[in-house]
């Protein structure tokens, strides 16, 4: 049965997990100070996911760019696709937290959603 | 010359939650000073996620974690000045501020909040030789092109320094299509979360070359490329062991210094390890009447402790314009054996909440080693710790009932193997 060591980046504690796992799946966790670091760690063995972060251009805006998320984690091997898939995006002000930016990003079902608010430019 | 009970210098997320605590404790009569043209700060430019697991419970970016402070300051009609600069405070409480719009502005207030944050160390304060070409910046400079301005600031990349935001950079960068070969780190340690290497080096295989550094920068308009070199136990570069890496941009990444000029202009004691006021449990600093919190204070790895701290002193604020801060009995807190600085750095168990968090940072590595707090003689805290690093910030919890059954004249926090 492998044993893999990883570091949980659930949050700033950074604690070191010892994860047991085998083909169904991961059998054990320990070293997580919560019930996060099992959550990240069946994630992590199985299909690591990270939310991915940007900034897309405004037009009409008080600001020339609004910053970005996924709104869920998504598989870390589309993280550079769904920055791609950004590239040829742009909004129009004004853009509100949690406006929906680009659907379905690579397939994956999830949004971008912004996370900045950008008032329109009187 | 305009009365206000408060005034809060600067309105990053120390401002905005110390805004929050006084009004909160029952004063309305706040205003707040803001450089920038918008609220928010420094979070702004963060747009990473991983603010907020403490306060809100969920993982939000640097902007959404503003904007909630920014929505309750505006919710409660908290009066802010944006592009306002404050250029002076004077020992009776006056702040002299300016804008374009009304020129100077004076306030006479009854508490002062220095909420200012602080600023990146730049290249002068490294001495490392070489021309002085174009491509060579902070971080956080780096950060503000790439997150507000949208422009990238080179294609090739070395990143001095493990911080936090060279960390962070590291990976933004690396997204957004530049080649970042390698983060180089003079001490054997990172000064970053741990959770950064592995989510911003290791996920890109972006090497982490630690006990490194730059000892050249090549080029003469433009950055062409540094060398570096491994360093001895005392951080001077090993002979023969150059290497050079060619590159158009260099990141520096090397620590944060609070910004105290008006600080330390008015009088304001600063503690020379932490850059910062030296200031009691209430965060008031050696002048009466004036509080500080967030990084203008000490550096903070995460904002959540910045915001429960800048929310005390506005609370404290308040206290302190009603009277009811008491002034004797302070406790003297002792850092020793492996303890860099404390924050608090005194006590006074009459003005104490009922749980009283003391910060500090280790001078070093230490593993399976104990955190332990003595009041005078007597060891009251003795937790045992898997690593403690200077890059991660500590805490302890010291109870108010302690401190009222006998009289104590010094806490001490030490590290202990055993």
């Amino acid at each position: 049965m492998p044993t893999k060591e990883m570091i949980c980046i659930s949050c700033p504690m950074g604690c070191m997990l010892s994860v047991d796992y085998d083909e169904t799946g991961v059998l054990k966790v320990t070293g997580n100070q919560c019930k996060r670091g099992e959550i990240y760690a069946s994630k992590e063995v199985i299909n690591p996911r990270r939310v991915v972060t940007s900034i897309v251009p405004v037009i009409g805006g008080v600001e020339d760019m609004v910053s970005v998320k996924t709104a869920t984690d998504i598989p870390k091997d589309l993280m550079k696709d769904c920055i791609l898939a950004l590239k040829n995006i742009k909004v129009q002000a004004p853009v509100e937290i949690g406006q929906v930016i680009l659907e379905n990003v690579c397939g994956t079902n999830v949004c971008v959603i912004a996370t900045k608010r950008v008032e329109k430019k009187l | 010359m305009i009365n206000k009970d408060i005034v809060i210098i600067g309105g990053g997320p120390a401002g905005l939650a110390a805004a929050i605590g006084a009004y909160e404790a029952g004063n309305k009569d706040i205003v707040i000073l803001e450089r920038d043209n918008q609220l928010g700060g420094i979070l702004n430019q963060c747009i990473h996620p991983g603010f907020g697991l403490h306060t809100f419970k969920e993982e939000l970016t640097g902007p959404e974690y503003a904007s909630r402070y920014v929505k309750k300051i505006n919710d409660l009609g908290i009066e802010s000045k944006l592009e306002t600069m404050v250029i002076d405070i004077a020992p009776n409480l006056i702040v002299s501020a300016i804008n374009e719009t009304e020129g100077v502005i004076q306030y006479q207030a009854k508490a002062v909040i220095l909420a200012m944050g602080c600023r990146e160390r730049p290249r002068g304060a490294l001495n490392i030789p070489g021309t002085r070409p174009a491509g060579i910046y902070s971080a956080g400079t780096a950060q503000r092109y790439v997150n507000i301005e949208g422009f990238m600031p080179g294609k090739s990349v070395v990143i001095l320094g493990s911080g936090d935001i060279g960390l962070i950079m590291a990976r933004r960068l690396t997204l957004e299509g530049a080649n970042v070969k390698t983060v180089v780190e003079i001490m054997p340690y990172s000064g970053g979360l741990k959770r950064n290497i592995v989510q911003c080096l290791d996920d890109f295989n972006i090497p982490l070359k630690l006990s490194h550094t730059v000892t050249k920068i090549h080029g003469k308009t433009r950055v062409t490329g540094v060398t570096i070199a491994r360093v001895d136990d005392d951080k001077k570069p090993i002979p023969g062991t150059e290497e050079f890496i060619e590159c158009d941009t260099l990141l520096l990444s090397v620590g944060l210094i609070p910004e105290n000029e008006l600080s330390r202009k008015v009088g304001v004691k600063i503690n020379p390890r932490t850059q910062g006021p030296i200031v009691t449990e209430s965060l008031e600093t050696s002048i009466k009447g004036i509080f500080a919190a967030g990084n203008v204070l000490h550096v903070h790895d995460l904002v959540d402790y910045v915001s429960g701290e800048a929310y005390l002193a506005g609370k404290n604020s308040v206290k302190y314009i009603d009277g009811l801060l008491n002034e004797n009995h302070m406790i003297n807190i002792v850092t020793q054996d492996g303890v860099r600085y404390s924050v608090p750095s005194s006590i006074n168990p009459k003005n104490a909440e009922d749980l009283s968090l003391i910060r500090f940072r280790s001078t070093d590595v230490y593993k399976d080693a104990y955190v332990s707090v003595f009041l005078d003689q007597e060891r009251i805290i003795h937790s045992k710790k898997k690593i403690i690093t200077p890059g991660e910030m500590e805490q302890v919890t010291i109870l108010k009932k302690w401190l009222q059954d006998r009289p104590i004249n010094s806490i001490f926090i030490k590290i202990e193997k055993e």
